[in-house]
Formats: structure tokens, sequence, C-alpha cells
């Protein structure tokens, strides 16, 4: 079907900002590869546009959409997915990843990744607009798992299932946030590592990880909001070596999205996952 | 549980949470159900503070989240271009009855999204004004111009140029007691303002509704010309001219 290898490098990215635009062209390392948001790439021409032209000269560039709605009751919107393969199309990026999650209901955009039961019901819908996708862009895509603050009481499947019946209907690969595996399973009371060890791992084409805030619920349950405002949490990290241990070498995505920081302390959580990485390979038996 | 029904209570905070949304424990989802309400409200309140930051600095924090709270969730965003979320925001504002004082915040707020479409439009090469320089008098008489994707026209009553640049911080100067219908344009990457005199922005706008020159300056005989077809070079607010065979 569509080509399943996968073409960003098993090394450090980062969620591009264009503040950092200068120190990125003149010293990138560690970075070796930058992610976008889709839906920052649509206007028509100016800035954005040529920026990214520079940068997909000397990058691979992974293209993240975060308003098609996948999970939607309602059918994905047609010159959405228009946008979508038009920015495919000219910029052949090594990569395209989307959300198991919705965010428009009846042409109004929420503008968040709002949550789904796990039912069978979803997952026809799911697939359908994987498939449908897939078939637009040309490509395969990857699935990133959500960070949840609640659970459907309707829901049949667990999360890793559901998104492995999904990766095996379609074909699209899968995104796995390891923040969003350490914010599920303290706001729902579950094994982050149970969850890792249930997930399809050799599907698994990209990681991210992010910072997340802290808070309670009317409990005083923990309540942990994936905010991407700060630095990885240090059980994340731990997290990401569980995860890594079990792979393999994965490309490596800090996603710094708002209180986005100077460009050194992004190229640091960058050197951190690349730590992470390095381990890998200094475990390899000689 | 439909996403009608999720949806219907992300925007109204009065609207009781859907049921069938638990914690871990099977009891009521509560406080968890709003991370997305607060989730949805401040990411749509930021991007209308972003987009609109004069407005909000000339409305103060309180006020302006107030109204922004009100716009998003009567308009909240029909399409995932966050870019272009906002385009109803300065009439909403001009039909607020405690805001009929500030009757200039519309403009004001015209002006910036107006700023923002220019900064994401198509790129289009600027006219050479060789070609403005030697066409034939008679031959610029029917003339009509072409403007870039990037060239807007604000038309105002208020010097909403000045009140702009003093609500952020850019000068100190109060506003003049004249109107400033301003040319936004974009030589490259950032767009510029340049603030016309009455009688060639109204030239102008003409000549945006594709009337020839002689057609347009008939209209408006005070309006100097020759000093707006320099500014418009200048700022390279046209991509081409060109006279119509007949």
């Amino acid at each position: 079907m569509f080509d399943q290898s996968n073409h960003l490098p098993a090394l450090p990215g980062v969620g591009y900002k264009p503040q950092h635009y200068s120190d990125l062209v003149a010293d990138p390392a560690p970075v070796g590869w930058l992610e976008i948001h889709a839906e920052n790439y649509m206007g028509a021409g100016g800035r954005p546009i040529a920026q990214l032209k520079q940068l997909s000269e000397r990058f691979p560039i992974s293209v993240h959409g975060v308003g098609l709605s996948i999970g939607g009751e309602g059918s994905l919107d047609p010159d959405h997915l228009s946008r979508l393969k038009h920015l495919c199309d000219w910029l052949n990026p090594a990569s395209f990843s989307e959300h198991l999650a919705w965010s428009t209901h009846e042409s109004a955009f929420m503008n968040d990744l709002l949550p789904l039961p796990y039912t069978e019901a979803t997952l026809q819908r799911v697939c359908d607009h994987v498939n449908q996708l897939q078939d637009t862009i040309g490509r395969r895509m990857l699935l990133e798992n959500p960070s949840s603050y609640l659970a459907f009481d309707e829901s049949t499947y667990e999360e890793p299932a559901f998104l492995s019946e999904v990766s095996k209907r379609t074909g699209c690969g899968l995104l796995l946030d390891v923040n969003n595996i350490f914010v599920s399973a303290t706001n729902l009371n579950y094994s982050p590592q149970a969850y890792v060890d249930a997930f399809d791992l050799a599907k698994v084409g990209e990681i991210h990880l992010g910072g997340h805030d802290e808070d309670e619920d009317e409990h005083g349950a923990p309540l942990l909001i994936d905010s991407h405002g700060r630095e990885v949490a240090d059980p994340v990290w731990t997290l990401l070596d569980y995860v890594l241990d079990r792979s393999g070498p994965l490309p490596t995505l800090i996603e710094w999205d708002t209180d986005v920081p100077e460009w050194p302390v992004l190229a640091e959580e960058a050197r951190r996952a690349q730590a992470a990485l390095n381990k890998l390979h200094a475990q390899v038996p000689a | 549980m439909s996403q009608t029904a999720f949806n219907a209570a992300l925007l109204d905070p009065t609207a009781d949470r859907p049921v069938g949304l638990s914690d871990s424990q099977g009891r009521p989802a509560g406080k968890r159900f709003d991370v997305y309400r607060n989730n949805v409200t401040v990411s749509l309140r930021e991007a209308l503070e972003t987009g609109f930051p004069a407005t909000a600095r000339l409305l103060g924090e309180q006020n302006f989240n107030a109204i922004a709270t009100g716009y998003l969730r009567a308009n909240p965003p029909s399409s995932p271009l966050m870019m272009l979320y906002g385009g109803g925001f300065p009439r909403y504002i001009a039909a607020i009855p405690a805001l009929a004082k500030l009757a200039y915040l519309r403009d004001v707020a015209r002006l910036e999204y107006a700023l923002r479409q220019s900064y994401h439009a198509e790129d289009a090469p600027a006219l050479d004004p060789a070609k403005l320089a030697t066409m034939a008098p008679e031959k610029l008489n029917n003339a009509r111009l072409t403007f870039a994707p990037a060239t807007q026209l604000v038309l105002t009553e208020w010097p909403i140029h000045a009140i702009r640049a003093k609500a952020l911080g850019e000068t100190d100067e109060n506003p003049p007691g004249v109107a400033q219908p301003t040319l936004v344009t974009r030589p490259e990457f950032d767009p510029i303002l340049t603030p016309l005199p009455a009688d060639q922005a109204a030239l102008l706008a003409d000549l945006m509704r594709d009337k020839t020159l002689a057609e347009a300056s008939t209209l408006h005989p005070g309006a100097d010309l020759g000093q707006l077809l320099g500014t418009l070079l200048a700022s390279m607010a046209l991509t081409d001219i060109h006279v119509e065979d007949t």
C-alpha cells in the first residue's frame, strides 16, 4: 500500500518555533529534524511558507496536523483534506502525523484535542477517516495517543489495543507520546509501564516528549495537564528509557508550545533526548 | 455520549457537564471535564489577544477577556486555520452598547485583522516603477492598477494609525485630530502601515474597485493622484498597471 519505511532519523527533533530560526540555522546540533504544525503553514504565502521552504532544504520535516478531527462524528472537512494534500505535495515531508482525538463539531473548530470513547463505533469511524486521509495525501500517517483527564463509561477497549487495531486495519503507524502516557496513567490511575507493555511498539515511528502542569481534582487526586509549557518531567525521561529499551532507537521530539523558551533551553532538552538515545547504542553488545 | 452533548457543554459554562464521563474511581468527571472547557476558552481567547494586541490594550485585560470570551462562545472558529480567526471580532465590538463611546475600537481591530491577512497573503513580484514612468499620458489615463494580494486599505474616520502605535507603546505622541485611513502593504515579509490623507484614500478605494486612473481622479478631483501613485510604488502595493485593448 503506502511506503512503510520511516524517513525521520532516530535523532532528537524539536517542534519548530519561528523565534528559533536564526539559532537553529546557525548551530542546530543536536537537532536532526524538525516538526511543524500543519495548520500554521496553510496561509497563501509570506514568511511562514518562505521559512519552511528554507528549513526543508536543511532538515527532514515532520508535518503534525492538529486540526483534522479524525475522531469527529461528522465527515472530514474536504477543504482541510485538500489543504493537507497541498502541503504534503509541495513539502514532501519525511513524516505525517495526526491525533486520536476530535476538534471540530458541525463546522465549529474548538482548537483543542478532545477525547473519544473507545468503542466499536469509534473504531470504525477512526479507521474510515485514517483511510480517507491516507488515500488523499498518498502516504502513510502516524496516529498519536492522546493525554486523558477522564474516562468514558461506554469504552470497551483499552487505549493501546484500540490504537493497535486502528494500525492493523488501516496500515497506519503510531506516534507514541511518552508524556501523554504519564499524564493519562497518573490521571486515570494505571501503570505507565503496563501501558507501554501493551503498546504495539513495532508500529511506532516517532516519539513525543513534552512538559505537563500539576493540579488536583475536587477529591484531591492528582490531575496532570498536558501543557507543553515547561521542561519534560523526570519520571517521563525514566519512562522514555523504558520505552526505548523495548523499541530500539526512534525519532524523539521535544514539544514546547506555550511560554516558549530561548533556544539554549530547548537545545538542552534535545541533548537530554540524545543522551537517552545514545545509551541504547552503548548497550549494543560488541 | 454524543459529541453534540460534549461540545455544547464546552462553550456554555452554565450547562451541566455531560454524563458518562468518570475519573478512575467511577466518580463523575467534574473538574476533569472543566480542563477541556478551560483549554478551549483560554486557547481561543489567547488567539484573539495575539491577533488583536492593540485592541486588547485599549480595552484593558479585564474588559478584553470578558469581550473575547463572549465573542468566542458565540463565534467559535469555523476552520482549523487559526491565523484567520477573528474576522468578525471588529463588528462584534462595534455592536456592544457599552463601547459606543469608543467608536474607533472597531477600526483599530479592522486594521489589526488587515495586518494579519497581509502577513499571510500570497507572494507576488512588485510592479517595476519604470513601467509606469514610461507609459504615454493618454494610455495612463485609461490604465487600471493590479494590487498585490498583501495590499489592504482600511477606511476610517479615526486616527487609527496613531491610536494603534500608542497602544502598542511604539510612540508617546497623542493621536492627531484627523482621520487616518491606512494602507497596509508587504514589501517583503513584514507588513508596513501608511496613513493616507482622506481624499487620497477615497481615490485609492476607487482604484481598488478597478476604476481607471482617469475615472477615479474625476470622482476625486482634489486628491493628489501623483503623490498617491508614488506612495503605492514605494510601498510595493502594486503588481501591475495595464490598459485594456479597445
